[in-house]
């Protein structure tokens, strides 16, 4: 069985050191009375090594920053190996786009849950059954071949841009912005497009991931607090990467495959290419989003879309279509600070202040949660 | 590594295929004849066997130590198996690999215990 948990080599994953403890323990001293008990005890002691692991990352992380570390194509090929594994279509989707998180980004399972609006423990379970299932039915190590790559390439690209966007604006409580883990998911994806360099999505994906770094620099200011889009100096964008991402995004038009990332990366080149918030295409972005949700509906797509709705009919309007997404958003802090935004527009100030503690109290971003004290404060 | 696939369907499925046209039926069973013979001859089948209906099996349960014989299968419900093939293959993938190229219904693959 030991052999059979060596196929599947991550280490520092919690659920399976425990039960790599439990095997090399059980033998010896015997089944314990409630192993399921005793797994999730040796889980916890597990997790809290897992926590200094990710004390000494930061540090390697920073240590990496200041040298040039060369390509390393075993390296390389082996996250893909271990990012195809985690996104086996044997595995329920929301499972591998945890498992992928956990195992290959080496996010906490509190950031997780936090980035699914569920439960530590809802997520712990998710990654703990993945994991055994992993183990269990002896899903293979390795890139699909075939006719089977396609398919599989689709449950990757899901997972690398959630791993981008948590990356791109952790809400982790101890960093803002993750910079690392925004590029390790770029790095990633540019692997994938390797691989398959006429996928017109895996390009879609790249240009949205590029469009995001290359603003990064005016997201936050020198105090480290955070500068939203229409408060950003846009001379600190990088308007050379932008260029070149506008036309890798040509490129992927030109394959005649549109997919839900081009659109995405559409949306933010709208942004980019704009000189000033106020110069800025809304009813191209508000085009661009129904677009989008014809492809895929999701309440969080329908919120981005309001605040374009906002800026071509007006707060009253985009706040009617926040409302339709109450109860699906309710836990999704920035549902509330977008609520809030559109009350102050209105001139409802005790609304908004409302709606703002109700987003700062759903927070766990240092920046987020201090923009949000700054408005209260006002 | 040995996984079990059970060829699964519904009455409704069992029904249909029952009453297909005699050259259709006929041509339903070469289809999964040959899936057998194709990996029996490559190794990959270890055992398996195309089971009768659910009108004819019976079910042992025990009550205190005491067996008690039903007629039916174990689970009631509109869900039938209809045959099972062992395999012996590599990995989770090859053994989905043999399922997708079943030639009717759906399959499920379960992994077997090593001992």
């Amino acid at each position: 069985m030991v052999r059979l948990i060596g196929n599947f080599d991550i280490a520092e994953e919690v659920v399976q050191d425990s039960l790599l403890a439990a095997l090399e323990k059980w033998p010896v001293q015997g089944i314990p009375d409630n192993p399921g008990a005793w797994l999730m005890t040796a889980a916890r002691r597990r997790a809290i090594d897992v926590l200094r692991r990710d004390q000494r990352y930061a540090e390697k992380v920073a240590l990496l920053e200041r040298s040039i570390v060369p390509y390393d194509p075993a390296e390389a090929d082996d996250r893909l190996r271990l990012i195809f594994t985690c996104c086996h279509p044997a595995l329920a989707q929301e499972a591998q786009v945890a498992l992928t998180l956990r195992a290959v980004a080496g996010f906490t399972t509190q950031e997780i849950a936090a980035a699914f609006l569920v439960s530590e423990t809802t997520m712990a379970q998710r990654i703990v059954r993945a994991k055994r299932k992993i183990v269990e039915a002896n899903i293979p190590y390795r890139v699909p071949e075939g006719p089977d790559l396609i398919p599989r390439v689709d449950a990757v690209l899901a997972v690398l841009y959630l791993m981008f966007n948590e990356g791109y604006l952790s809400r982790g409580p101890q960093v803002a912005s993750r910079r690392d883990l925004a590029e390790d998911a770029m790095w990633l994806t540019s692997l994938v497009a390797r691989l398959l360099p006429d996928q017109a999505e895996v390009l879609g994906l790249i240009v949205l991931m590029r469009l995001h770094l290359a603003r990064s620099r005016a997201r936050f200011d020198a105090g480290g607090e955070i500068v939203l889009l229409p408060d950003q100096d846009r001379t600190l964008w990088d308007s050379a990467a932008i260029v070149q991402a506008v036309e890798v995004l040509n490129r992927a038009a030109s394959l005649a495959s549109p997919g839900p990332y081009q659109l995405q990366a559409a949306i933010a080149a709208v942004h980019s290419e704009a000189r000033t918030w106020q110069e800025t295409d809304w009813a191209q972005i508000v085009a661009l989003y129904d677009t989008l949700l014809r492809i895929t509906d999701t309440p969080v797509i329908r919120l981005n879309r309001a605040v374009a709705v906002s800026h071509v009919a007006g707060p009253r309007v985009a706040l009617g279509e926040l409302n339709d997404l109450a109860i699906s958003l309710r836990g999704y802090h920035l549902f509330h600070a977008t609520r809030a935004e559109l009350l102050d527009e209105l001139g409802e100030t005790a609304l908004a202040r409302e709606a703002r503690l109700q987003a700062l109290e759903l927070s766990q971003n240092p920046a987020e949660r201090s923009l949000l004290e700054r408005k209260l404060g006002a | 590594m040995k996984y079990v696939l059970l060829f699964v369907g519904t009455m409704e499925d069992q029904k249909r295929f029952e009453n297909l046209p005699p050259e259709q039926l006929a041509a339903g069973m070469k289809a999964a004849e040959q899936w057998f013979e194709e990996y029996s001859r490559s190794g990959k089948i270890v055992g398996g066997e195309q089971l009768k209906g659910p009108e004819t099996a019976t079910t042992v349960r025990f009550n205190e130590g005491r067996a008690i014989v039903t007629d039916g299968p174990f689970i009631e419900s509109k869900e039938i198996i209809g045959g099972f093939a062992v395999v012996q293959v590599k990995d989770l993938d090859e053994a989905l690999e043999m399922a997708k190229a079943w030639p009717s219904g759906p399959v499920e693959v379960w992994p077997a215990v090593e001992r």
